[in-house]
C-alpha cells in the first residue's frame, strides 16, 4: 500500500510540481490499474469514517424524512395509506427532478418489490409488471403487435436508461413527449392501481390527465399496465426527433393495424407530444378501417381528420410544423405497422 | 454585509419557522465493485455516481449533468450499462458495480489499447463512460458493427473527437495486438509521425485527474447563490442569522467581502464583471452570494430560505431592443449598449458594387451556442503559506492568475494556478468562473473550498458563442471575378465584455473569406444586452460570418452560372494575393490545393446526388462547399510564448510544457516539435505542467496559436538547448545527439565524444544544460480602416457537406464530410485528423441543432449537441503548404476545422430543397417552413 500512494495520491492538497510521466512504458500503466483496484477497500474505510461524526449534526434536532423500501407489496401499500410519499422506480426521472436538492420528500421505494417485476401472462391480459423496465420489454418475446412498443422502448432515453427505466414510470411521469404512452394507447392498455382498500384499473387515457397529472390517488399505486388479449395484429413505431440518440420527441407516432384477407379490419393509431396528453387518432382510424392494405392508406391519413391534435410551440418545434410533420409520420407509421414501408424510425441524423 | 431595510425584511423568509426537515438518515449498503465487496454509510438515496466517487475515491466515473442527458457517469451494474447518477445506493445494494477502473486485468483491456491507438480520447472526460459501454456491448457481440457501436453508445456525448474514432476504436478492439504500440518515432523523426498522445494512458485508465477529481476530504463545500432573473437589484436579509440557524455552514459571503477589485474581464481596458455581483445582477445565473459549509452540510442544504429579496427590473435580450433609443444602458459607460465595433474597408466597395455585372444580398441570423463540454467547471483552493493555490481546470493559467489576484486583492506572486486535466474547453475556460469565488472562501475561512458547478449553472453562468444578425452584399464581374463586398454583423455580447472586443475585430478581418475581395467593407459590433454572456468560441465570431459569405457565393456561382468550386477557386487567395486588410501574403497561402484536392470528390459527391434524386420525390440530396481561413493569435496585439527545456542529470529531458492541453494534443505537439529541434528521441521527455508555480507562461489556449507561437518556442528552445550542448563538445551543428542514462553521446562523422551528465553542476532546476526561449508573432497594428497586418500566419481549409433531406419532414442525413485543411505541416496527422472531426461535429451541431435560450435550454436535454448518430463518416485530407513563419512550416488549426462546416450544410440544403434557411440552426422546422414558403410561391 505504501508504494500505492506514492504514485497515486488520492487527497494530496498540496500539489508538489507535477512531473508527469506519461508512461512510454507499458508496464508503467498497469502498474497504476494493479494499484487502484487494490486500493478501493482501503480508501472505502476512510470514507466510512470520513463522515461519521456529521451525524451528530443532524441527529435529534430536526426531522428527518422518512425512506422505506418494502419487499411486499402488501407493506408498500400500507405505508402508503399512512403518509404522503414520493415513489422511487427506475429513478430516470425522480433523479432529473430532484436535481442538486436535498431530499424533502418521503420516498418509498419500490425497487424491493420483486413482485412488480416482468412480464406474465393470464387468460385475458399480458401484465406488465410496474417495475419491468425498457430493456425486459424488448427482450421479452411477445406478439407482433407490440413491435411499436418495443421501438418505442429503444427510443426511450439511452440505453442506460432503458436498462432501469420502467415502463409504468413513463405513464406516472405524464410527459407530454412520454415515448411509451402512444404505443401503449395502441394496445388499448389500462392501468392497474392498488391501494391498502381497493384495486382499480383504468383505462389509459383515462389514468393521464394532463401534462405531469394522473388520476393516481393519495395511497394508490400503479402496480401494473395491462394489455387485453389477443392484441392482434402488427405495430410499428415512429419518431421524430431533432437529434439521432437520446432526444425527447417532436413527435411520435404508433400504429396498429389487423389486416385480414388484405383489408384492414382493425386500425389503432396513436400521436404524442402533439397534444397536452398522446391521442387515440379516431379519424384516422375510422379512415383507415376497410381499406385494402396498401400505398392508398397514406392518401387516407393525409386526408383524414386529427382534430385530436392541439400541439405547442417550444424549443423542439413550432405548432405549425408539429400538425404539419405528424401527419406525415402517421402515414409512415401506418404503412410500416403493414410491412409496406422499411425505414426504421424516422429522425434528423 | 449588507443590510436590508425594515420594510424590506417583512418579505424575507421567517428564519424563527418551522424547522426544515432533513434528508433520510444514513444506512450501510453493500456491494461489489470492480470484484472487490466493499460497504458504505450513506443515505440511501444518494446518487451511485456520488458514492463511487466521493465515498470510495473512484473518480473515473465522471459527473456531467445528474440527469442522464450525457452518459458520463456510466457504469455496469450487473453486467448493464446504466447512468450511476440516476442510481441510488440503495439499488446497488447486492449488485456487482464495474467502473472504468476495473475494466484493466493487470494490462489494458484491448478496448482501452484501441482508444489510444486510434486516437478516441481527446480530452477524456467522456471516455470512461464510453469505455465501459463499449466493453458491455462487446461481451456480447465481439465484433459490433457501426450500427450497432452507435446504439450501444448513443447514450454518451463526446464533445471533442466528433466520434468517428470512438467508432472505428471499439470495431477493431477485437484485433488489438496483446502490447500497444506507443508508435514511438526514431530519434529527428518525431514531427509527421503519429506517437500515442503521450498524456493518453491515464485517460483510458480513469486515472485522469479533472477539476472535480481531486477535492481534498477537509474542503468545505462551496454553493453560489444566483440570480433567478435576467436584471433585479437584490438586498441581503440577516445573513449572519441564517449562518447560524444552518448547522454546518461555516459562512456566507458576498461583494462586501471582497478584497480586491471586484472587476475582472479577459481584456483589461474592457473589464467589468464583479466577481460577485454588488446590489443588482446583469444576467440570468449571475453570481450573488457564496455559501461554504461542511459538505454534508451543503448537500443537504436547503437555500430556498436564504435571505436574498429580489426585485425584477426591465430587461433587454435582443441587441435591436438594446439600441433602440432611450433603451436603459446596461453600463453607464457604453452609450447605445455598445460595447465596441471592428471595422474594415478597402477600395471603394459602393463604386465595385454598383458596377458589378451580378450582385447578390442576404442575411443571416445565428443563436447562441454552448459549448457544451462534458467537464462542468470544477476546482478547490487552499492555502501554501500565504499563497492561495486554485487547482482547477483551465485553459489560461496565467491569465487565471491575474484575474484572480486582481478581485482578491493579492500580489500575482501569491497565487498560483495548477491546472488539472480539463475536460473540453473550447473557449470558454479562458475566463475565470469559479477561480475567485473558491479563492475568496479560502481566504476568509484558511480552508481548502471545492465547488464543482452543475451542469446547470455551467450553462447560465458561462459564456457562449455570440448570436449574430448579418447582412451582406457581394458583387462579381462578369467573368466571375469577385469585385466588392459590404458586410455588417451585430452580435449579442451579453451583460459582459468577456471576448466581446474580439469577436467584434476578427469578424472584419475575416468576413471575405479566404478570398481576394479588393473593395470591401466590413463592420462588426458587440452590443450588450442582459443575455448570456457571449465570449469565445472556437472561431471567435468567424464560424457565423463565414456562413453569410459562403451561402451568398454559392448564389453568386448560380447567377453567374458558374460551378460553386470553381467559382471559389476562380477567387480565392493565392501567394502574392492582399487580403482585405492589405497584408500581402507572399507565401503558404493553401487554400487553392485544398480546393483542388476536393474536386475529385465534388464530381463525385455530385453525380451521387443526381443519380439519387432521378429516383427519389420526397427525398432529396444535395451538397455543398465552403472554406475558410483564419488568423493564429491574437489580433495585432503581443502573444508570446515562453518554453523551457533541459536536461536534467539522470538524463531525462525535462519539457515545461505550459500550453495548456485540453484534449486537442499540444503535450504531445509541442514535444514533438521540441524533440525534432533539439535531436533526441521523445521517449526521453519528461513534462512540467501548466503551473504557474513551476513553468513560464505559453499564454492561452485558444486562438489556433499553441501549434504555432508554443510550438515556435518549443522549436527555438529545443535549438537553443542543442546549440548548447553542442557547444560545450565544440562540436558543429551537424553532429548527433544521443542520450544513454546520464550521458550524452554526440557523434559528428567519425568523432564521439561523451558528456557524463553527473560531472556537470546541477542548477537550481535541477538542470545541466537548459535553454528557455520566447516566441512573438509578429503582427502590425490595424489603422482606423482596419489596414495592417493582424496575424502573422494563417490556415486554410474547405470542407464537401453530401446530405439528404426529407422534404416532408424537413429532416437532414447527413451522409459524408470531405475536409482538406492547410495545416503547413501535420506535427502529428492523427491528432489532426481527430481536430478535424471534432471540429466538424461542433459545426454540424452548429448548423442544424444548436441554440441556447436563456432560461429555457439550461440542461443537455433540452439543448442537443450531436451524439454518436449525428456524425457521418469524415474524409480528411491533409494539405501541407509550409508556413515561412510556423514551426516546421506548421499553421494553426484548431478553429479553423469548425468554420467550413456550417455554411457547407446549409449550401448542400439548399442544392438538395432549393431553399437557403436564413436562421441556424436549421432545424426541421425552419427547414420545413422554408420548404412550404417556397411551394407557397409556386
Amino acid at each position: 500500500m505504501a508504494g500505492c500512494v506514492n504514485l497515486w495520491p488520492h487527497n494530496k492538497r498540496v500539489p508538489t510540481e507535477r512531473s508527469q510521466n506519461y508512461g512510454f512504458d507499458n508496464s508503467y500503466g498497469l502498474d497504476i490499474i494493479c494499484i487502484r483496484m487494490n486500493f478501493v477497500r482501503q480508501l472505502c474505510w476512510q470514507g466510512l469514517s470520513k463522515y461519521r461524526f456529521l451525524e451528530g449534526l443532524f441527529s435529534g434536532r430536526q426531522s428527518v424524512i422518512r425512506y422505506a423500501k418494502p419487499t411486499s407489496v402488501d407493506e408498500a401499500l400500507a405505508l402508503l395509506g399512512e403518509d404522503a410519499w414520493r415513489i422511487l422506480a427506475g429513478g430516470t426521472d425522480f433523479y432529473p427532478a430532484q436535481g442538486s436538492k436535498p431530499f424533502r420528500d418521503n420516498v418509498l421505494d419500490i425497487n424491493g418489490l420483486a413482485a412488480l417485476g416482468g412480464i406474465a401472462e393470464t387468460d385475458d391480459h399480458f401484465v406488465i409488471g410496474a417495475r419491468t423496465t425498457w430493456t425486459d420489454i424488448i427482450r421479452h418475446p411477445l406478439p407482433p403487435a407490440f413491435d411499436a412498443l418495443k421501438q418505442a422502448g429503444r427510443e426511450v432515453g439511452s440505453v442506460q436508461i432503458q436498462n432501469v427505466a420502467s415502463v409504468a414510470g413513463n405513464l406516472c411521469n405524464a410527459s407530454p413527449a412520454a415515448d411509451g404512452v402512444p404505443a401503449l394507447l395502441v394496445l388499448d392498455a389500462d392501468v392497474e392501481l392498488r391501494s391498502a382498500i381497493t384495486t382499480r384499473c383504468l383505462p389509459l387515457q383515462d389514468f393521464i390527465l394532463g401534462n405531469r397529472r394522473t388520476a393516481l390517488q393519495p395511497g394508490e399505486l400503479v402496480t401494473a399496465i395491462r394489455v387485453p388479449k389477443p392484441a392482434a395484429g402488427t405495430s410499428a413505431f415512429v419518431k421524430l426527433g431533432a437529434r439521432r440518440y437520446l432526444v425527447i420527441s417532436i413527435a411520435m407516432v404508433a400504429a396498429r393495424l389487423v389486416v385480414d384477407n388484405g383489408i384492414v379490419v382493425e386500425a389503432a393509431v396513436a400521436a404524442g407530444s402533439c397534444s397536452v396528453v398522446a391521442k387515440r387518432l379516431a379519424g384516422v382510424e375510422a379512415a383507415l378501417r376497410g381499406l385494402p392494405a396498401g400505398q392508398a392508406l397514406a392518401d387516407a391519413v393525409l386526408a383524414a381528420p386529427m382534430a385530436e391534435l392541439s400541439p405547442i410551440a417550444d424549443v423542439r418545434g413550432s405548432a405549425e410544423y408539429r400538425l404539419d410533420a405528424v401527419r406525415e409520420i402517421v402515414a409512415r407509421a401506418v404503412l410500416q405497422a403493414c410491412g409496406l414501408m422499411n425505414d426504421p424510425e424516422v429522425v434528423a441524423a | 454585509m449588507s443590510q436590508v431595510s425594515p420594510e424590506m425584511r417583512e418579505a424575507l423568509p421567517d428564519l424563527d419557522g418551522v424547522q426544515p426537515r432533513l434528508g433520510p438518515e444514513r444506512a450501510d449498503i453493500a456491494f461489489e465493485v470492480n470484484g472487490a465487496a466493499i460497504s458504505v454509510n450513506v443515505p440511501p438515496l444518494r446518487r451511485l455516481s456520488s458514492v463511487l466517487r466521493d465515498e470510495l475515491l473512484l473518480t473515473g466515473t465522471k459527473v456531467g449533468c445528474d440527469a442522464g442527458d450525457c452518459g458520463a457517469c456510466t457504469v455496469l451494474v450487473d453486467g448493464d450499462p446504466v447512468c450511476a447518477c440516476l442510481m441510488s445506493a440503495a439499488s446497488a445494494a447486492g449488485a456487482s458495480v464495474t467502473t472504468v477502473e476495473g475494466l484493466a486485468n493487470g494490462r489494458l483491456s484491448a478496448l482501452q489499447a484501441s482508444f489510444l491507438d486510434h486516437g478516441a480520447a481527446q480530452c477524456g472526460i467522456c471516455t470512461p463512460a464510453l469505455l465501459v459501454a463499449a466493453t458491455a456491448l462487446l461481451e456480447k457481440k465481439p465484433n459490433p458493427t457501426e450500427i450497432e457501436v452507435q446504439d450501444a453508445l448513443g447514450g454518451i456525448l463526446c464533445r471533442c473527437t466528433g466520434y468517428r474514432k470512438i467508432i472505428a476504436a471499439v470495431m477493431d478492439a477485437s484485433k488489438q495486438a496483446g502490447n500497444l504500440d506507443f508508435r514511438l518515432p526514431r530519434s529527428g523523426h518525431a514531427i509527421g509521425s503519429s506517437p500515442i498522445r503521450l498524456d493518453g494512458m491515464p485517460k483510458v485508465t480513469g486515472g485522469e485527474k479533472f477539476g472535480g477529481d481531486s477535492f481534498p476530504a477537509d474542503a468545505l463545500a462551496v454553493l453560489v447563490v444566483r440570480s433567478p432573473h435576467y436584471h433585479a437589484s437584490f438586498a441581503f436579509g440577516d445573513l449572519d442569522g441564517w449562518v447560524k440557524q444552518h448547522p454546518g455552514i461555516a459562512g456566507v459571503f458576498t461583494a462586501a467581502d471582497i478584497p480586491g477589485k471586484n472587476c475582472f474581464g479577459v481584456i483589461g481596458p474592457f473589464a467589468d464583471q464583479p466577481a460577485l455581483a454588488e446590489g443588482f445582477a446583469r444576467l440570468r445565473g449571475e453570481a450573488v452570494a457564496l455559501v461554504a459549509g461542511e459538505r454534508e452540510a451543503i448537500l443537504d442544504l436547503d437555500l430556498s430560505d436564504f435571505p436574498i429579496r429580489w426585485s425584477e427590473l426591465p430587461h433587454v435580450l435582443q441587441p435591436c431592443e438594446a439600441q433602440a433609443s432611450g433603451a436603459r444602458l446596461i453600463h453607464d459607460n457604453r452609450p447605445a449598449n455598445l460595447l465596441t465595433a471592428g471595422f474594415v474597408e478597402r477600395g471603394d466597395p459602393e463604386a465595385a458594387l454598383t458596377g458589378a455585372a451580378v450582385t447578390v444580398s442576404g442575411s443571416i441570423d445565428t443563436s447562441y451556442v454552448e459549448h457544451a463540454y462534458i467537464e462542468p467547471e470544477a476546482g478547490y483552493a487552499y492555502l501554501d503559506g500565504d499563497t492561495l493555490v486554485v487547482v482547477a481546470c483551465t485553459q489560461a493559467p496565467y491569465m487565471d492568475r491575474d484575474e484572480t489576484a486582481k478581485v482578491l486583492g493579492l500580489a500575482v506572486d501569491k497565487v498560483r494556478i495548477v491546472p488539472t486535466a480539463t475536460g473540453g474547453g473550447f473557449g470558454s475556460k479562458l475566463d475565470v468562473s469559479l477561480q475567485p469565488l473558491i479563492g475568496l472562501v479560502t481566504l476568509k475561512t484558511g480552508r481548502p473550498a471545492a465547488l464543482a458547478y452543475t451542469r446547470n449553472e455551467s450553462m447560465m453562468s458561462t459564456t457562449k458563442r455570440h448570436p449574430a444578425e448579418m447582412k451582406a452584399t457581394i458583387g462579381a464581374d462578369a467573368d466571375g471575378h469577385v469585385t466588392g463586398m459590404i458586410f455588417a454583423g451585430d452580435f449579442n455580447t451579453g451583460a459582459y465584455a468577456s471576448w466581446g472586443p474580439t469577436v467584434a475585430n476578427r469578424v472584419p478581418v475575416h468576413a471575405s473569406g479566404p478570398y481576394a475581395t479588393p473593395n470591401y467593407r466590413a463592420e462588426g459590433r458587440a452590443i450588450h444586452t442582459h443575455g448570456p454572456i457571449s465570449g469565445a468560441f472556437r472561431g471567435f465570431g468567424v464560424p457565423q460570418a463565414t456562413i453569410m459569405q459562403e451561402t451568398l457565393y454559392d448564389e453568386l456561382a448560380e447567377k453567374l452560372d458558374i460551378d460553386r468550386l470553381d467559382f471559389r477557386l476562380k477567387n480565392c487567395l493565392r501567394n502574392g494575393s492582399e487580403t482585405v486588410t492589405g497584408q500581402r501574403l507572399d507565401s503558404g497561402v493553401g487554400i487553392a490545393e485544398c480546393l483542388e484536392s476536393l474536386r475529385p470528390h465534388w464530381v463525385r459527391a455530385k453525380a451521387d446526388a443526381g443519380a439519387f434524386n432521378d429516383t427519389n420525390r420526397d427525398k432529396r440530396r444535395g451538397v455543398g462547399v465552403a472554406s475558410c481561413w483564419y488568423g493564429c493569435g491574437n489580433t495585432s496585439l503581443p502573444n508570446p510564448s515562453t518554453i523551457r527545456v533541459g536536461i536534467a542529470a539522470c538524463g531525462d529531458v525535462i519539457l515545461h510544457q505550459g500550453a495548456v492541453d485540453i484534449g486537442q494534443g499540444s503535450n504531445t505537439v509541442i514535444t514533438q516539435i521540441c524533440a525534432d529541434a533539439l535531436g533526441l528521441p521523445l521517449e526521453k521527455f519528461r513534462l512540467k505542467s501548466a503551473d504557474t508555480a513551476i513553468s513560464p507562461d505559453a499564454g492561452k489556449t485558444s486562438a489556433s496559436r499553441q501549434t504555432f507561437v508554443t510550438g515556435k518556442a518549443a522549436e527555438k528552445a529545443g535549438r537553443a538547448l542543442r546549440e548548447k550542448i553542442l557547444r560545450f563538445a565544440n562540436v558543429s551543428e551537424k553532429a548527433s545527439l544521443r542520450l544513454d542514462g546520464p550521458a550524452i553521446t554526440i557523434r559528428e562523422g567519425e568523432a564521439t565524444r561523451h558528456i557524463d551528465l553527473a560531472a556537470l553542476d546541477v542548477d537550481a532546476d535541477g538542470f545541466v544544460f537548459r535553454a528557455e526561449e520566447s516566441y512573438d508573432p509578429p503582427t502590425l497594428p490595424l489603422d482606423a480602416k482596419g489596414q495592417g497586418k493582424p496575424y502573422a500566419v494563417y490556415g486554410y481549409g474547405a470542407q464537401i457537406a453530401e446530405l439528404e433531406v426529407d422534404l416532408k419532414l424537413g429532416t437532414v442525413k447527413l451522409i459524408k464530410i470531405t475536409a482538406a485543411h492547410d495545416v503547413g505541416k501535420a506535427i502529428n496527422p492523427l491528432l489532426v485528423e481527430g481536430q478535424i472531426e471534432g471540429g466538424i461535429a461542433q459545426g454540424i451541431g452548429m448548423a442544424l441543432m444548436e441554440e441556447y435560450i436563456p432560461g429555457r435550454t439550461e440542461n443537455l436535454h433540452d439543448y442537443l449537441i450531436p451524439t454518436i448518430g449525428d456524425v457521418p463518416p469524415i474524409e480528411t485530407i491533409l494539405i501541407e503548404v509550409p508556413d515561412p513563419e510556423g514551426p516546421f512550416g506548421a499553421k494553426g488549426l484548431g478553429e479553423h476545422v469548425l468554420i467550413p462546416t456550417a455554411p457547407a450544410i446549409l449550401n448542400a440544403i439548399r442544392d438538395a430543397t432549393g431553399v437557403l434557411v436564413t436562421k441556424v440552426p436549421a432545424t426541421p422546422t425552419r427547414i420545413r417552413a422554408a420548404i412550404r414558403d417556397k411551394e407557397a410561391r409556386r
